[in-house]
């Protein structure tokens, strides 16, 4: 009956539905810690280097991001800074949209609020679900998002990893390929340890980019908590004192 | 009335208050609603949720006016000033996440506000329009809460408002120029999102708000129920007042004081540690912007809305026509305002009605968190049995309740009320 609805959606709108599929292979825990900032120090870092030619976090400022990170001034100006960034600036990519499109069919996503839309596994297990695949224009695909668009540029540094299949037999007696994982092909220049690390950082500077207040807010909310459990004691007590003489 | 001996250090404040009183009735108002108005001592926990329902009132009204004050109703801007209100305004995360978790707070009282209603037969004579009132704050409470769900414009904001308003496009003859009429455009788009901005910081709370104190003005008028469902005014002491009547003030305002406490210690650890309550009050679907062009895989309402929805989609079309399920959806609002009218047991009260009415109450709590359930997933596999039976069981409740509450047994209902909390 849902049909229903997406058929009428489907006819009103033109374009139609480009349903969003997601790939049947359970997550990987990222194990992030949005309280471990030498973690997210890295995680910024490394998304500098490595995501932010392409991808921007068009909502959050270099500053804030130097505040809650504790990066010094120096720091954020010699290292994390584009030249004709400034501080207050919000930190955006240096790819025109418009070529994005030619050159890769559509525009890298805007990666801020990615941790909130497909959670901080999803960005732990799409960093390390690349594998060869000749048929794609980048020559790889992704486990957890099959025929993206994007090519591995953290190749390099993960290595080329090739896909696992299992033979499945469908209802119908068919047989055929699953594609069930991936496996190693060929090292990079890290080990699978660093690896995991280095995408888990990243994977934890997302999760601080899609809500930089979140570690604050839970400090906060001890407190607010403690009080209320105050108050709430002194209400009780005060509706205690004054129903004393109903009977 | 005659006046009561004052305290001997009231003379300048009195002063103060006797010249209000001889150019507005502030006296006579506080002591209407509050110092005077007589309520049933024996209320229990149940009745906490009314003024928690005033309370998260107030909380959407005020986070609401700082919310306006950053946010931006138009297509290309409402998606980015959210985010601008959680990054860069001061503590706008903080009144955000009190408004987005107060609109599920005022569905979560609200229900359990209409649940002791059913339970004590509050809806019964003489509070009938008491009643009444409280449904229609129920029905406007739903447009609202639609409305402003669709102004983040994030996708699912966008694609559940294509959905609901394209229900009115089920309608024979003026569906078609009846959507674009709501749209103000042929798709959900920038006119849309303008309109329900209007509609939901303008129209809409005003509405409300003449709604309540209807209902607290029709409430002081009758006088409250209570869990015995027995009228208190019928004995009255030598002075006048109920016998098993306390005032409002002070008795009831510090014991309302507790159940706010209680309730703040829920909401804020909500806000504070789970804003999103993990998926149910923020959906990460929303968390990408409206996208006319992607469908999110599954379309499903917030939480408050889902028994609703999965009676809509329980209704297969016939006739060539999806109307039914709109219809029964929109008779699954509609039914409430006759619950008045549908109970014929001579108790009010749970307590004193047989086993019969206990049985319907239970069947139709289940009913509706299972459907509440349905509305959540697709409907395959069991879900669209589990709906069916759901909406029958819904209406069932209802629309059999003058026959099965005539044969139940009913308890003899004491003159008293029996204890107090």
């Amino acid at each position: 009956m849902l049909k229903r609805f997406l058929l009428i959606a489907a006819v009103l709108v033109p374009g139609g539905a480009a349903l969003a599929q997601d790939a049947g292979v359970p997550l990987l825990h990222a194990g992030t810690d949005i309280n471990d900032v030498q973690s997210l120090q890295r995680g910024a870092r490394d998304f500098m280097n490595y995501c932010s030619g392409c991808h921007s976090l068009q909502y959050l400022r270099y500053s804030r991001m130097a505040k809650d990170l504790r990066i010094p001034p120096a720091e954020l100006a010699g290292n994390l800074l584009f030249t004709s960034t400034k501080p207050l600036d919000h930190i955006k990519s240096a790819m025109p949209a418009a070529d994005a499109v030619n050159w890769f069919g559509n525009a890298p996503p805007d990666l801020t609020l990615m941790a909130r839309y497909m959670g901080v596994d999803y960005i732990y297990s799409f960093l390390k679900g690349f594998y060869a695949d000749k048929s794609r224009l980048w020559g790889v695909n992704n486990l957890y998002k099959p025929n993206v668009a994007m090519p591995f540029v953290l190749a390099p540094l993960q290595g080329v990893q090739k896909p696992v299949y299992k033979s499945v037999t469908d209802p119908a007696g068919h047989a055929g390929m699953e594609l069930t994982g991936v496996a190693p092909m060929a090292p990079g220049s890290m080990t699978p340890e660093q690896y995991d690390q280095f995408v888990r950082d990243i994977a934890n500077f997302l999760d601080y980019a899609a809500e930089p207040i979140k570690a604050k807010r839970e400090t906060i909310g001890i407190f607010v908590t403690l009080f209320l459990l105050v108050f709430f004691a002194f209400t009780y007590l005060l509706k205690k004192e004054y129903w004393k003489d109903v009977h | 009335m005659a006046a009561a001996p004052e305290p001997a250090d009231a003379g300048k404040s009195r002063g103060f208050i006797n010249w209000i009183d001889q150019r507005f009735p502030l006296t006579s108002l506080w002591k209407e609603h509050l110092a005077e108005y007589y309520a049933p001592k024996n209320f229990n926990f149940w009745y906490y949720f009314g003024s928690l329902a005033a309370l998260v009132l107030v909380n959407q009204i005020v986070t609401g006016i700082f919310l306006t004050m950053n946010y931006k109703p138009s297509a290309a801007e409402a998606f980015g000033s959210i985010e601008y209100i959680m990054n860069d305004v001061d503590w706008g995360w903080l009144i955000r996440y009190m408004h987005t978790t107060g609109a599920s707070a005022f569905f979560i009282v609200v229900y359990l506000h209409m649940f002791r209603a059913l339970m004590y037969g509050s809806a019964r004579k003489p509070r009938e329009l008491l009643w009444i009132f409280g449904c229609l704050i129920f029905v406007l409470l739903m447009a609202e809460a639609f409305m402003g769900y669709v102004l983040p414009w994030g996708n699912m904001s966008f694609w559940g408002a294509q959905v609901i308003t394209s229900l009115f496009g089920s309608l024979p003859v003026i569906g078609g120029t009846l959507v674009e009429w709501i749209r103000g455009d042929y798709v959900i788009a920038d006119a849309t999102l303008n309109r329900f901005f209007a509609l939901h910081v303008a129209a809409l709370p005003l509405a409300l708000i003449f709604l309540v104190i209807a209902h607290v003005m029709a409430l002081h008028e009758v006088g409250s129920n209570n869990p015995d469902g027995i009228e208190i005014k019928k004995l009255k002491g030598p002075d006048g007042h109920p016998l098993d009547g306390i005032p409002f003030h002070p008795y009831y305002t510090v014991k309302d004081m507790v159940g706010v406490a209680g309730f703040l210690l829920l909401f804020c650890g909500v806000i504070f540690f789970e804003p999103t309550f993990g998926g149910f009050f923020l959906e990460a679907a929303n968390y990408t912007p409206a996208n006319p062009l992607q469908t999110p895989p599954d379309i499903t309402p917030v939480w408050y809305f889902t028994p609703f929805y999965a009676m809509l989609r329980a209704v297969p079309s016939f006739a060539g026509t999806q109307i039914w399920g709109v219809l029964v959806m929109g008779s699954a609002v509609v039914v409430l305002f006759f619950v008045p009218w549908l109970d014929r047991s001579p108790a009010k009260s749970i307590r004193y009605k047989g086993p019969i009415y206990k049985v319907a109450l239970a069947l139709f709590v289940v009913a509706f968190v299972t459907l509440g359930d349905c509305g959540m997933h697709p409907p395959a596999g069991i879900y669209p049995l589990l709906a069916r039976l759901g909406t029958a069981v819904y209406f069932a409740f209802f629309l059999l309740m003058p026959w099965y509450t005539k044969i139940d047994s009913v308890k003899p209902v004491p003159e008293r009320v029996t204890g107090h909390a």
